[in-house]
């Protein structure tokens, strides 16, 4: 039996009717179009899924679609103020050429946001802690650590 | 592989309670989900009921109290456990434990509980919590038992846990005077992938001799596994590096590692001594308030 819930992805509404076997991931990338999130490995390793769930960073190819109705769900589309301008975190990431392929780029940022919300000024180790469930094929991720610093020292 | 499911996310735990019991064997509680689904892709678990969880208020509790100890309700968060003040106080080789089990993401979804129920000999959570003392409350619409979780796993993916159960906390006694605890493991990706192998460990001491150890190792094993000789060992002497040697050594032979995607026997029974070793310094040093 679908489930009708009202899903709230960025400050929108949205209600939708989904099997309540359907992720989070699924119901974001295809009933809503919004692909900016990821699937990379579907098994809660990798982080290319990370949105956020009421503040906090969960893996959404892990979660029911169903269990996130009502919560407050953002994805990095969400993440630039307006169509016009991004956020520091992203500006970060393309001045330190912290993205390259990009596939990881959107649980990084959404990683990174989490964060900076709870921590201000990190340390290099609070970086690299706090950013390791998120994994990075291109970039050996040095320049992703920098680009979370710059990203600290920018919103400031 | 889609697995088709009814899902309910009852409110109290009456209702949990009432579905457990209608659904029984068909029924899976879903609390973070980060090993439900997975078991459910695989098809090693097929439930036609999924039973949500963290819908019930008040299930998410963690408190201590300076006679009871501390109580973490089942759907507590391993992130809040781990955050927790009196859990960072008073019980930091559980908080330890806690930030060894996977990655940031799951710990934003999964619980203690759960990783606990899932029943993997290489749950992190159980060495140290079984170490302690710890003990499982289960209820049932037939009522309720406390189980010590020494006595919660039966095998691989098994516990005590039947249809129509579920934990609805653990229990933990307040750390006596003079003790002290460790968690460490190890894993091929450091952080933040499964442990290959754990050791929990919980030492007492009295005119500094070792009155109490508890050494409980993790994924040397079908189930969590005291290390006894290594135990016997300890009793009633000073501690000291040799003599924490001596009982690594002997809990490697004790271990019954296998092989597989994450680490060779081998391996496993040389670092499990280690381990143990270490984490018997480091409760040690805990224990004396170093």
């Amino acid at each position: 039996m679908k489930h009708v819930i009202e899903l709230k992805v960025n400050g929108d509404s949205y209600q939708v009717a989904v099997d309540p076997w359907r992720t989070l991931n699924e119901v974001l990338r295809e009933d809503l179009n919004l692909t900016g999130t990821k699937l990379g490995c579907g098994t809660g390793d990798c982080g290319a899924c990370t949105v956020l769930l009421d503040g906090r960073t969960v893996s959404s190819c892990l979660t029911l679609a169903v269990e996130a109705a009502g919560k407050d769900i953002r994805t990095v589309e969400g993440l630039a103020p307006s169509g016009e301008e991004l956020h520091p975190i992203q500006e970060a990431f393309i001045e330190e050429g912290a993205i390259q392929c990009g596939f990881c780029t959107a649980g990084m940022e959404l990683s990174a946001k989490y964060l900076l919300d709870r921590n201000p000024a990190p340390t290099e180790r609070e970086i690299r802690a706090s950013m390791s469930g998120n994994l990075c094929r291109c970039t050996g991720y040095d320049k992703i650590v920098a680009a979370v610093d710059a990203a600290a020292r920018k919103m400031k | 592989m889609i697995v088709r499911f009814e899902y309910f996310a009852p409110k109290s735990l009456d209702e949990v309670l009432r579905l457990l019991d209608e659904y029984g064997p068909d029924a899976c509680l879903l609390a973070g989900g980060t090993d439900l689904l997975l078991k459910i892709r695989a098809g090693a678990v097929t439930p036609t009921a999924v039973i949500a969880i963290k819908a019930v208020k008040g299930l998410d509790l963690i408190s201590f109290d300076t006679t009871k100890g501390l109580f973490i309700g089942a759907t507590a968060l391993l992130s809040d456990f781990a955050g927790h003040p009196a859990v960072t106080k008073h019980y930091p080789a559980l908080r330890d434990a806690a930030l060894a089990t996977a990655n940031v993401q799951v710990r934003n979804m999964g619980t203690v509980i759960g990783n606990l129920c899932n029943a993997s000999p290489c749950a992190d959570n159980a060495p140290t919590l079984i170490a302690m003392g710890g003990t499982a409350v289960v209820e049932s619409r037939n009522g309720g038992r406390c189980v010590p979780l020494e006595d919660f796993f039966k095998g691989p993916g098994q516990s005590v846990i039947g249809p129509g159960e579920i934990v609805t906390s653990v229990t933990v006694p307040v750390p006596p005077k003079g003790s002290g605890a460790s968690y460490l493991s190890l894993s091929q990706r450091s952080r933040v992938d499964m442990s290959a192998v754990g050791a929990g460990v919980f030492v007492r001491l009295e005119s500094s001799r070792i009155a109490q150890a508890s050494i409980v190792m993790g994924s040397v094993g079908p189930v969590p596994m005291r290390a006894s000789k290594a135990e016997a060992i300890l009793a009633g002497k000073r501690p000291s590096a040799a003599l924490f040697a001596r009982a690594g050594e002997a809990a490697a032979k004790e271990s019954k590692p296998i092989s597989d995607v994450r680490a060779s026997a081998s391996y496993r029974r040389q670092a499990v001594g280690v381990l143990v070793e270490r984490a018997l310094g480091e409760a040690a040093a805990r224990a004396k308030g170093d």
